[in-house]
């Protein structure tokens, strides 16, 4: 399996090489590393979101309340600073991941205690978090004006030659990483997603990893819901409407089965990398951005069925050679 | 009876991909008679059976009905060829109607093409009625018992007017009163001129109504002939290849302590009053017909279900395991009847799946050691004796002997005091089922104490020291093995009282 995901995240690899190189025969500076960084940068938020939502997908759940709750973190933290300049940014950063985490713990717990389908559940809560939005704003926006220089400047800082946005996609896309593969709770995301049954009888608590998953993605959400609101200087009811779609997305194109069990962080980094060419290669190359929709459609479902070819079951293996072969 | 075939392989061959299933498989099916198809797990049964009922088209070979050639490229091709298969866990609809399972495919229509749901009904009826089966035609197949199932599968076989009929391990979830339904029910379709291609792993069933046998070794043809004419040392030794000795270890019965004991345990709905003790050094059978109550009360122990009342208690001190990680962590382990579902995580390597509940100890500071889990897995898998290419092997790539073998050396990993094997050896072939038990004996040599759950008679005479009869949810007896005889077994479990089993 390790093998054939490998082969997979390759031929990803390669569609992205590919996008950039025909894009860049029409438009040469395209390619040029500056603009690659660029692309980058612009992708790192989805990046993040993304590998949150893995967490989730691989315990055959889905969190559809991501971009609602970071909507709602973004504009308590923006709100917090417009009143209180005084705070300093990091634990505006540390409350923005605690709510989100707590907003997720909620998604969590319902599924856990409550059993309640992860698709009923979310679905509720990014109504929940999204009606939020409108009733601590009364429905106005928080703009550049009032928001603090520092809560505006923390993530363009340049670092070692990347903004600080990248480098918070590097880090957490490490962290998440370790998690996945030398962890005990990563274990027990591909276990139960693998076989929930099973993983019962191994003396897994399967709510309780539901759970973690559920506070992992909502912690993600929370941190982005800061760093998207900083990026795009402004604070509105309406931010990140709709994206949830997108975040699962580019875990689709990334090779997360949506069955639950089988994704790698490296996957669902080229799947949001993909995305984030596409979006930045078709307006440069003059195509209609109404094409763009339907171009992201068609990678998910060329996605989708190279995946299912891959998961296609090998069959039986009957000879006693084969077996020790 | 007729000499000619009615149904007639020669020279089938099969391979997937780096795997050669049948090779030169050859076969005769006779009318009114029984053929059993015989060989361990992975001899290539389910493939031949596959291919005659057109799931899988072999690579060389003839098939021929009545002596005229024939190609089954789909599943209709064959149920019109007059073959059908029964099968281990029947493919039914659970959301139709018993008439309409009867039917489906070849339902009866009227004059204007649609289906006759009158004449449906009532020759399903007919059907049934003549089968004595005392099944309403017009009920949702959900609400009937497997062993209900079969009987409508066999209804099937008979409205499709089949002339070869394979059962594949039919009466692998039936308890002993259904397998001799069953039984009759065969005879009514040998009487009817029908081909019967049994396959089973029970010597007893296929001594009881095999009249021919063929057996199956690595996907090729080993051996045919009368079953009348053959011993069963005869048909195992062709089986494995090697004579077979001394079908279960010999061991002294041991009286340690008591480690385990449960108290009155009760269930509102599936079990009542069970206490039963468990010692050092001991194996404790539980014998039962399917559906006693047996899995359930281990259930309860491992901290899958609650009890409603009743007590555990080990080494002395009173334990309420709330879930099967409580359980592991007092030392109670539980390798389930339902290997594929229950016990391993297929689709993950062999190394994962052994060391995913001891993460704790091979992990340090919350990060695991894949050294550590290695090292771990192959200790325990080289003691069981699992044969694997690597220990990053797919699980699933496995035969059910070597998977179950995989369960125990994850569960033996926790170092448990107690473990619990919940019909270890069904639908595993011979050759593992003796290691299985060779393992069993082993284990509590060295002073742990097992419980095994078990509808096999040999196996729970052959390897329990005390034996725990229950029937529907109580507990009937506890009985010591000492010159115990079959028949009392089957006796207390079947609730038949004692003059008239004599």
């Amino acid at each position: 399996m390790n093998r054939l995901m490998k082969h997979r995240e390759v031929w990803l690899a390669l569609a992205i090489v590919l996008v950039v190189v025909l894009v860049t025969l029409r438009f040469s500076r395209f390619a040029q590393p500056t603009n690659l960084l660029t692309i980058f940068n612009d992708t790192s938020i989805l990046m993040m979101l993304a590998l949150g939502q893995m967490a989730v997908i691989l315990t055959r759940s889905i969190d559809l309340s991501m971009a609602s709750n970071l909507a709602l973190t973004g504009m308590i933290v923006a709100m917090l600073n417009a009143a209180f300049p005084g705070v300093p940014i990091p634990a505006l950063m540390a409350l923005s991941v605690l709510i989100g985490a707590g907003l997720g713990a909620f998604n969590g717990v319902l599924v856990w205690k409550l059993d309640i389908p992860p698709i009923v559940v979310t679905l509720g809560t990014l109504t929940i978090f999204r009606g939020m939005v409108f009733v601590i704003s009364g429905g106005a926006w928080v703009n550049a004006a009032q928001m603090s220089p520092d809560f505006i400047a923390f993530q363009r800082a340049v670092f070692l030659g990347l903004p600080v946005l990248s480098w918070f996609a590097i880090v957490v896309a490490a962290l998440f990483y370790v998690l996945m593969t030398r962890t005990p709770l990563g274990r027990a995301f591909y276990a139960i997603g693998v076989n929930p049954t099973a993983s019962v009888y191994t003396g897994i608590n399967v709510g309780r990893t539901k759970f973690m998953a559920f506070v992992i993605s909502g912690a993600v959400a929370g941190l982005c819901g800061y760093l998207w609101i900083s990026r795009y200087v402004i604070a509105s009811t309406e931010v990140a409407g709709g994206y949830e779609l997108t975040i699962i997305a580019a875990c689709v194109i990334g090779g997360v089965s949506i069955a639950g069990g089988i994704g790698s962080v490296g996957g669902v980094l080229l799947g949001a990398i993909f995305l984030g060419v596409i979006n930045n290669a078709l307006p440069v190359i003059n195509i209609s951005p109404f094409w763009q929709m339907a171009i992201s459609g068609t990678a998910i479902l060329l996605a989708v069925v190279l995946n299912a070819r891959g998961e296609r079951s090998k069959g039986r293996i009957i000879l006693k050679t084969a077996e020790t072969a | 009876m007729t000499d000619q075939p009615i149904l007639t392989l020669s020279g089938i061959s099969k391979s997937f991909p780096g795997v050669r299933a049948l090779h030169n498989v050859s076969l005769e099916l006779y009318a009114g008679q029984v053929t059993a198809l015989i060989g361990e797990n992975g001899a290539g049964k389910s493939t031949l059976v596959k291919t005659l009922t057109g799931i899988y088209q072999p690579d060389a070979g003839e098939i021929a009905v009545n002596g005229q050639k024939v190609t089954l490229p789909t599943a209709h091709s064959a149920s019109a060829a007059g073959i059908t298969a029964i099968h281990q866990e029947t493919v039914l609809f659970d959301e139709l109607t018993v008439a309409e399972n009867i039917y489906l495919g070849h339902a009866p229509r009227n004059r204007f093409g649609l289906i006759d749901w009158r004449k449906m009904r009532s020759e399903a009826r007919l059907t049934l009625d003549a089968m004595a089966a005392g099944i309403d035609p017009d009920i949702k197949l959900r609400e009937l018992g497997i062993a209900k199932k079969h009987l409508v599968a066999v209804a099937r076989a008979l409205s499709i007017d089949a002339s070869v009929v394979i059962m594949d391990e039919p009466t692998a979830a039936l308890s002993q009163k259904e397998i001799e339904e069953l039984y009759v029910l065969i005879d009514l379709l040998k009487q009817d001129g029908k081909a019967i291609l049994f396959i089973s792993h029970k010597f007893d069933e296929i001594y009881r109504i095999a009249d021919r046998f063929t057996v199956f070794r690595d996907g090729e043809q080993v051996g045919k002939g009368m079953i009348a004419d053959t011993s069963q040392s005869d048909i195992v030794q062709m089986m494995v290849g090697r004579p077979v000795e001394g079908i279960f270890p010999s061991r002294q019965a041991a009286s340690g302590d008591v480690v385990l004991e449960a108290k009155g345990l009760s269930h509102p709905t599936e079990f009542n009053d069970i206490s039963f003790s468990v010692r050092k050094g001991e194996i404790l059978g539980f014998y039962g017909l399917v559906g006693a109550g047996r899995s359930e009360v281990m259930q309860a122990v491992f901290g899958l279900t609650r009890p409603s009342a009743g007590t555990l208690s080990l080494d002395g001190a009173t334990i309420t395991p709330r879930s099967p990680a409580d359980a592991v962590e007092a030392g109670i382990v539980y390798v389930p009847e339902e290997r594929g579902k229950q016990g391993v995580i297929t689709g993950e390597p062999i190394f994962k799946n052994v060391s995913l509940p001891s993460l704790g100890t091979t992990s340090r500071a919350g990060f695991l050691r894949l050294a550590e889990e290695f090292a771990l897995a192959r200790t325990y898998t080289e003691r069981l004796d699992l044969r694997a290419s690597s220990l990053s092997q797919n699980v699933s790539t496995l035969s059910g002997g070597n998977q179950q073998k995989v369960v125990i050396a994850k569960w033996l990993a926790t170092l448990p005091k107690v473990i619990i094997l919940d019909e270890p050896t069904k639908g595993i072939d011979i050759g593992s089922k003796a290691a299985v038990h060779d393992f069993m004996a082993e284990l509590v040599a060295q002073g742990l104490s097992v419980i095994m759950v078990s509808s096999e008679l040999p196996e729970v005479l052959g390897m329990s020291d005390r034996i725990v009869v229950m029937r529907e949810g109580r507990m009937v007896d506890t009985l010591d093995n000492k010159g115990l005889k079959p028949e009392t077994l089957v006796r207390l479990a079947a609730g038949i009282a004692e003059d008239m089993a004599a």
